[in-house]
C-alpha cells in the first residue's frame, strides 16, 4: 500500500508517460505529404471503375448481369439488347458512384473480366450526377488506362 | 518621456507615454499568443509523429496569420435566447484579467510597468477574475453545454486557486517580500551561491509542481479541460460563440497560459537570472532572454502535457485539488517554517 502510495504521490507513471511521448517528438515523423508524396498502391487496389475492350476494339461485357446481381449497393443498372450481329451487348450500363461502396464484388464477379475496379482515387464531381458513370464514360476511362489495368491484372493473376 | 511631455504638456505626455509601454507589453503578447497557437499545433503534431501545420508560409509560419483572418471574416452570431449584453461582455471579461496582470510583470530588474509592492498578490487578485468571464459566458449563452462547461470551469479554477495560493505562501514565506522584482534578487542569493540551485524550485520542489499543475488547472488546459470537454459538452462554456468573439477566448486562454509560465519562472526558476556563473560572460549575463527562455520551457510543458495526458474526470480533479494539493502544500508550509527557524535554514 505504502509503496502503491508513493508511486502515485510521486507521479512515477505521469513522469513515464511524458518520457514516452518526448522520445516520439523527436521520433522519425510518418506524415505523407499527400499531393506531392504518395503511398505505394496494391494491384487489387479497388478505385474507380472502368469498362474494358478486347485489343480488337470490342467491349468486353456481354451483358450477364452478375455485376448487377451481386452489387450489395444496388449501384449498377444494365439494360441490353441483342445487337445486329446477334451477339449480346448492353445499352445502358451506369454506376451510381454515390451508392457504391467500392467492395470490388463486380469486378470478381464478372466472367470476361470487362468491369474492373482501377487504381484511381483522385476524382471528384462539382455538381449533383457528376458521379453518376454511364457506359461510355466506363469505357473512356478503361481505354485509357487499359496498359495500367491490365498490368495490376496480371500481376495478381498467379495468386487466383 | 520627458520629450513627450513637452510636446504634449505634462499629464497628456505622461498618458501618452503609459499608452506607449502598454502597446510595447501587449503588442508583443499578442504575437506570443499567435505564435503559440502554431506551436502547440506543431508540438502536439511532432509528439504524434506527424509534422502539423506547414502549409501556409515557410514551415506554416504565416498559419496564425491565416487563422486571425478567417476568424475575422466570420459572422459573430448573437443565439436569440441569450442575453446579449452579457453575452459580449463574457469574452472581455475574460480577456482582460489576462492581459492586465502583465503589468506588474517584470522582464529585467529594471523592465517593468509597475513596481508595485504587492505585485504578487495583485497577480493573484486579477487572475482570480478572469474566472467570471467563464461564468458570464456560460450563463449569457443560454444553453445547458455552455452552462455545464461554466460551472465546471468556475469550480475548478475555485478550487485550484486555494492550493496555488498556498504553494505562492512558501515563496513568500522565503524571500518575504510580495514584490515580484524582490522575488527574483533573493533567488540570486542563497548557499549555491546564486546558480541553477538557489532558485526556489529545489528546496520549494513540492510547492512547484503544485503550482506548475495548478496553473494547468487555472488554464483549463488539457488534461484538465473538463470546461471544455469537447466529448462531452462539445466545447464548453463558449460553444456558442463565433468569429472573433470566439477568438477572444482563445487569446485569453494562451495569454493566461503564458501568463503562468512567466509567473513560474519568476517565482520558481529565477526569473531572468542566468543558470551559469556569471564568470561565463554573455551566457552568465542576467537578462531578459533567460526569463524568456524559461517561459519559453513551462509553455512547452504545457504543451507536453497535453499531448500525453488523457482528461481527467471531473471528481478525479476535484479530488487531486482539495485533498491532495492543499494538504500537501499545508504540511510543506509548516516543515518550510520549521526549516527556515532552524540552523540549517538556507535563508538569512
Amino acid at each position: 500500500m505504502i509503496r502503491n502510495f508513493l508511486k502515485t504521490f510521486l507521479l512515477v507513471e505521469l513522469v513515464k508517460g511524458l518520457v514516452l511521448t518526448g522520445k516520439h517528438m523527436f521520433a522519425r515523423k510518418i506524415t505523407i505529404q499527400f499531393p506531392e508524396e504518395k503511398t505505394p498502391i496494391s494491384p487489387r487496389f479497388r478505385g474507380l471503375h472502368a469498362q474494358r475492350r478486347y485489343a480488337n476494339g470490342e467491349e468486353r461485357c456481354i451483358a450477364c448481369k452478375l455485376c448487377e446481381a451481386v452489387c450489395p449497393a444496388l449501384a449498377i443498372t444494365i439494360e441490353s439488347e441483342q445487337r445486329e450481329d446477334n451477339t449480346r451487348r448492353t445499352t445502358r450500363y451506369d454506376i451510381d458512384l454515390t451508392k457504391c461502396i467500392f467492395c470490388g464484388f463486380c469486378e470478381e464477379a464478372c466472367p470476361v473480366d470487362a468491369i474492373v475496379e482501377t487504381h484511381i482515387f483522385e476524382y471528384h464531381g462539382e455538381k449533383r450526377g457528376d458521379l453518376y458513370y454511364t457506359k461510355p464514360m466506363l469505357l473512356a476511362i478503361g481505354d485509357k488506362y487499359e496498359a495500367e489495368i491490365a498490368a495490376n491484372k496480371a500481376a495478381d493473376a498467379k495468386y487466383r | 518621456m520627458e520629450l513627450l511631455q513637452n510636446l504634449l504638456g505634462l499629464d497628456a505626455g505622461l498618458t501618452v507615454w503609459t499608452v506607449l509601454k502598454i502597446v510595447a507589453i501587449v503588442a508583443p503578447m499578442m504575437i506570443a499568443v499567435a505564435y503559440l497557437t502554431l506551436a502547440e499545433r506543431k508540438v502536439i503534431g511532432w509528439i504524434q509523429l506527424r509534422i502539423g501545420p506547414n502549409r501556409v508560409g515557410p514551415a506554416g509560419l504565416l498559419q496564425p496569420l491565416a487563422d486571425g483572418v478567417k476568424l475575422l471574416m466570420k459572422e459573430i452570431i448573437l443565439p436569440s435566447a441569450s442575453n446579449k449584453s452579457l453575452f459580449l461582455i463574457g469574452p472581455v471579461l475574460s480577456i482582460m484579467p489576462a492581459l492586465v496582470a502583465w503589468a506588474v510583470v517584470p522582464f529585467t530588474d529594471h523592465l517593468v510597468l509597475a513596481n508595485v509592492d504587492a505585485s504578487l498578490l495583485f497577480v493573484m487578485a486579477i487572475t482570480s477574475m478572469g474566472v467570471y468571464g467563464v461564468i458570464v459566458a456560460g450563463w449569457a449563452s443560454n444553453s445547458k453545454y455552455a452552462f455545464i462547461g461554466a460551472m465546471r470551469s468556475a469550480a475548478q479554477i475555485v478550487s485550484y486557486e486555494i492550493a496555488m495560493g498556498c504553494a505562492l505562501v512558501g515563496v513568500l514565506m522565503v524571500s518575504s517580500s510580495l514584490n515580484l522584482v524582490a522575488i527574483v534578487q533573493q533567488q540570486a542569493h542563497g548557499i549555491a551561491g546564486g546558480s541553477l540551485f538557489s532558485w526556489n524550485w529545489l528546496p520549494l520542489f513540492p510547492m512547484f509542481i503544485v503550482y506548475l499543475i495548478s496553473g494547468v488547472a487555472e488554464t483549463n488546459r488539457a488534461p484538465f479541460d473538463v470546461a471544455e470537454g469537447e466529448s462531452e459538452i462539445v466545447a464548453g462554456f463558449h460553444v456558442e460563440y463565433s468569429g472573433m468573439a470566439f477568438a477572444v477566448f482563445f487569446l485569453a486562454e494562451y495569454a493566461n497560459m503564458i501568463l503562468i509560465a512567466a509567473m513560474t519562472s519568476i517565482m520558481f526558476l529565477g526569473g531572468w537570472l542566468s543558470p551559469f556563473p556569471a564568470s561565463w560572460g554573455f551566457l552568465g549575463a542576467s537578462g531578459f532572454g533567460w526569463l524568456a527562455a524559461k517561459m519559453a520551457f513551462v509553455l512547452y510543458c504545457f504543451l507536453w502535457f497535453r499531448a500525453t495526458f488523457p482528461r481527467y474526470r471531473y471528481d478525479q480533479i476535484m479530488r487531486l485539488g482539495w485533498k491532495v494539493f492543499i494538504p500537501v502544500t499545508l504540511v510543506w508550509l509548516i516543515v518550510l517554517g520549521a526549516w527556515m527557524m532552524s540552523p540549517l535554514t538556507l535563508w538569512h
